[in-house]
Order: C-alpha cells, then sequence, then structure tokens
C-alpha cells in the first residue's frame, strides 16, 4: 500500500478511537503528562505496525498497542508506579461527601444517588482490575476483545471484572464509613 | 434442575455484561425470580455499572495533543478534530459531519445500502438527532409496553410492534410519532448505556416481501434495517455497530416470539 493509502486508512480506521486510548491511558497512569506521552507513543507505533492490522475493530487494536506502550514504560522507568496506592491528596477527581449518610455498607450502591468517589475508588484498583473495568464499562468491549487487548484468557477477564467490582463496592464502602465514623 | 445461588453468583456479572447465551441467561432468571438474595445481589451489580457509566470520567483527548500526533505523522492528513465522545458539541459537530468518516466494519451478514435508501437514511438520521438535539425524544415516556404500544392507537393507520427490552440492556424510554419518507411512522425510543437508539417501524410498501437485513454507517451513526412480519425497521444510534447488531438480534427473539 502506498504511504498515502496508509495514511488514508489509518486516518479513517484508528484515529477516530483517539479518545479511547487517551481515556484508557489516562486511567492507567493516572496523570495526564504520562497519559499525553503514552498516547503519541502508542499511536506512533500503532502507525509504523499498521502494516500488520488486518481489518479487525480498530480500537480494541489501538487499545492493545496503549496497553503495551504503558507497560512497557513503566516497567522500564519506574518499576510499579503503574500499582502503587494512589495519593488522595494530589488529585482533584475525588470528592467525598461528608453528608453521606452511613450505614450497612453491603446496600450503599442502591441507595445513594452519588458517586463522585467512584473515581477515587477506580484509581485505587489494582492495575490489572482497573483495566478491565475501564474496557469494560467505560470503552464497553466485549469480554473477547478485552481478552484480546489484554492478552489473558476469557475466563481471567470474567473474575479480574467480577473482583475488581467488587473491590470498588469495598472501596466505596470504606469511604462511607469514614465518612460517617468522621462525622 | 434449578440453578443453585454459588452457579447464579458465579455468572452474574457476565449477565450483567450480556455475555451469557440465552439458555443460561433462562436459568439465572428463573433463579432471581426465586432468590431474593441473588436478586438483590444482581441489583447491586447492576447499579454499579450504571454508576461507573454515569460518574466515572471519560477523559477525552486534549485537542493540543490531537494536533502533536497529527503533525508527528508522516505527511499529515488535513482534517477537523474530533467530535468529544461523551459531551456531544453539536456545533463543531455540524461542521465536521462530512469530514467524520465512519470506521469501516466488517459484519459479513450486512451488505451496503442501495443508493435508493440512501434518502430515506438521511431521513432517518436526521430525525434522530433532531429529536437529540431539541431533547423532544418522546411524545409517550414510558418502559411499559402497554402503555406505549396503544399510544399509538389513531394516530397511525398500523400498529407498531413493542417490547421492553430492560433485560436485555435496551430499556425501552418511550415513543413518538415521526414523519418519514412522507408517511407517519412510529419511533420507538430505547437506551443502551448513555446512548439512544431511535427504531422506526412502518409497514412495508410496495410488493417487497422479503428485505434482507441491511447496514450503514455516516456521520458517526449507524443504521441497521430489516423487515420482519410486514414490517420494515429500521434502528439509528450512535453505538458501536456490534451492539445495533445485538439490539436487532435481542428485538427479533422477541418479534418471533410473540
Amino acid at each position: 500500500m502506498t504511504e498515502q493509502t496508509k495514511n488514508q486508512r489509518f486516518k479513517e480506521m484508528v484515529l477516530p478511537h483517539l479518545h479511547a486510548a487517551y481515556n484508557l491511558a489516562r486511567w492507567l497512569t493516572r496523570n495526564d503528562q504520562d497519559a499525553e506521552d503514552v498516547t503519541q507513543e502508542a499511536t506512533l507505533r500503532a502507525f509504523k505496525f499498521f502494516d500488520s492490522f488486518r481489518g479487525e475493530q480498530g480500537r480494541a487494536w489501538l487499545l492493545g498497542i496503549v496497553r503495551n506502550t504503558c507497560y512497557t514504560k513503566f516497567q522500564k522507568n519506574r518499576g510499579q508506579e503503574l500499582n502503587t496506592p494512589f495519593d488522595d491528596e494530589s488529585h482533584s477527581l475525588e470528592s467525598q461527601n461528608p453528608d453521606m449518610p452511613h450505614g450497612n455498607p453491603e446496600s450503599i450502591l442502591s441507595r445513594h444517588e452519588d458517586f463522585k468517589q467512584l473515581n477515587g475508588a477506580l484509581e485505587r484498583l489494582p492495575v490489572e482490575f482497573r483495566e478491565a473495568v475501564v474496557l469494560k464499562d467505560l470503552e464497553d468491549l466485549s469480554y473477547k476483545e478485552i481478552a484480546d487487548v489484554t492478552a489473558v484468557p476469557l475466563g481471567t477477564v470474567m473474575s479480574r471484572l467480577a473482583r475488581g467490582r467488587k473491590l470498588l463496592r469495598v472501596y466505596l464502602a470504606q469511604t462511607e464509613q469514614g465518612n460517617g465514623d468522621g462525622m | 434442575m434449578a440453578m443453585e445461588c454459588k452457579d447464579t453468583l458465579e455468572l452474574l456479572p457476565a449477565h450483567v455484561d450480556r455475555e451469557l447465551g440465552l439458555p443460561e441467561v433462562m436459568e439465572i432468571e428463573r433463579h432471581l425470580q426465586t432468590c431474593p438474595r441473588c436478586q438483590a445481589e444482581y441489583a447491586e451489580q447492576l447499579a454499579l455499572r450504571a454508576a461507573i457509566g454515569r460518574d466515572v470520567t471519560y477523559f477525552n483527548v486534549p485537542s493540543h495533543l490531537e494536533s502533536r500526533i497529527q503533525a508527528a505523522l508522516p505527511s499529515p492528513p488535513l482534517r477537523a478534530p474530533l467530535p468529544a465522545k461523551r459531551t456531544w458539541n453539536w456545533l463543531a459537530m455540524g461542521t465536521t459531519l462530512v469530514s467524520i468518516i465512519a470506521v469501516a466494519w466488517s459484519v459479513s451478514l450486512y451488505m451496503i445500502l442501495p443508493s435508493a435508501d440512501d434518502r430515506f437514511a438521511d431521513e432517518v438520521i436526521s430525525s434522530h438527532v433532531r429529536s437529540l438535539l431539541t431533547g423532544h425524544g418522546v411524545d409517550v415516556a414510558s418502559s411499559d409496553r402497554h402503555t406505549v404500544k396503544p399510544w399509538f392507537n389513531g394516530k397511525l393507520d398500523f400498529s407498531p410492534p413493542v417490547y421492553d427490552l430492560t433485560t436485555e440492556g435496551f430499556p425501552l424510554v418511550g415513543g413518538r410519532l415521526d414523519y418519514i419518507d412522507h408517511r407517519p411512522v412510529a419511533a420507538l425510543v430505547y437506551r443502551h448505556r448513555q446512548h439512544v437508539i431511535d427504531l422506526f417501524v412502518a409497514p412495508i410498501t410496495g410488493d417487497r416481501k422479503d428485505i434482507p437485513p441491511q447496514s450503514l454507517s455516516r456521520q458517526g451513526y449507524h443504521i441497521v434495517r430489516w423487515a420482519h412480519g410486514g414490517m420494515v425497521f429500521w434502528a439509528v444510534s450512535d453505538v458501536e455497530p456490534a451492539q445495533l447488531g445485538k439490539f436487532r438480534e435481542v428485538l427479533l427473539v422477541y418479534l418471533s416470539g410473540g
């Protein structure tokens, strides 16, 4: 394929998914600068390897490259950083609501409309659960696509999603209780 | 052999994500109806998923980064910026509609729409976008098919089939009257996560009996058209083509059963 055609096809099939690429990178790295670096590097890599793209879902393909870029970058530079506990004070996403009544954590989800603490809870998730939840609940990929993107078997996708969401509920319940006790 | 709690709880997340086959879904639904504890757990999981969809931040790519990436590609193509994914900027969208090239998808089942239907497709998309723009999505707002279906009585010379697909992940929101291809049609409104799916229904005109499923994408919207039981159906939305295909399959199960 000529350079012009390649450019054109890349533009049509991959670039529309830049939002998804950035969103995944942002949730994996948990900060803007790293997310930008990863997104740019991954997109350029995708262009380089575009000849090996076989016309499957462009979004899942690009997200797989974003994920790999992310992991490579962080393994090389800063070890386990993707998984370090998140510092609550350094980010503005997590807004805790002191007015929330406390109660049985089991039923918190069904009672409250305000889930602003969800961002914070998702950021605290171990990275393998976090990426599964982001790919499913924000990107709406199928289990099969998530398995491809994260390079694990389907059963692992299922159990990571189940455990990730369970942990989210535990974190939410902790926030809830913390607020309740503190007030 | 009834399904036990243990099996049900194990499969619930996949059920919430609509990844199970019909037999498993039916088993689970049967168990849920008799087991309040599993039912409560199911509700919690649905609530969490809805909350994530609603409240977790979706990070759109910053425009300066998009420009930087465009510039870094060899012989950078000229194109307008992407429309934001969640916060629709309709004004910007209007100007970029022409330049957005819908992602090609390879559902081999479908064929490319013949050009004769192009005008109809345009009208369907226009109606869909107009209803989103004006916020006039429904004339009758209800998830109860027994409210929505009778509402069309006396307004149309046919009675559209109406089903609530909440359990399949496509809750019915309501219906409205619309005017497409010089005739009044029924528009049924469904939801899938943050997306709205409009389903236009009208009787087949002329002697065309069997219309194979066809689909197309344009301006970032996807359309699937098919015929069933003397009616022609147009589903239009900005959901992924695969989800729209799923919507059609789910609906077909109901259409065939009822």
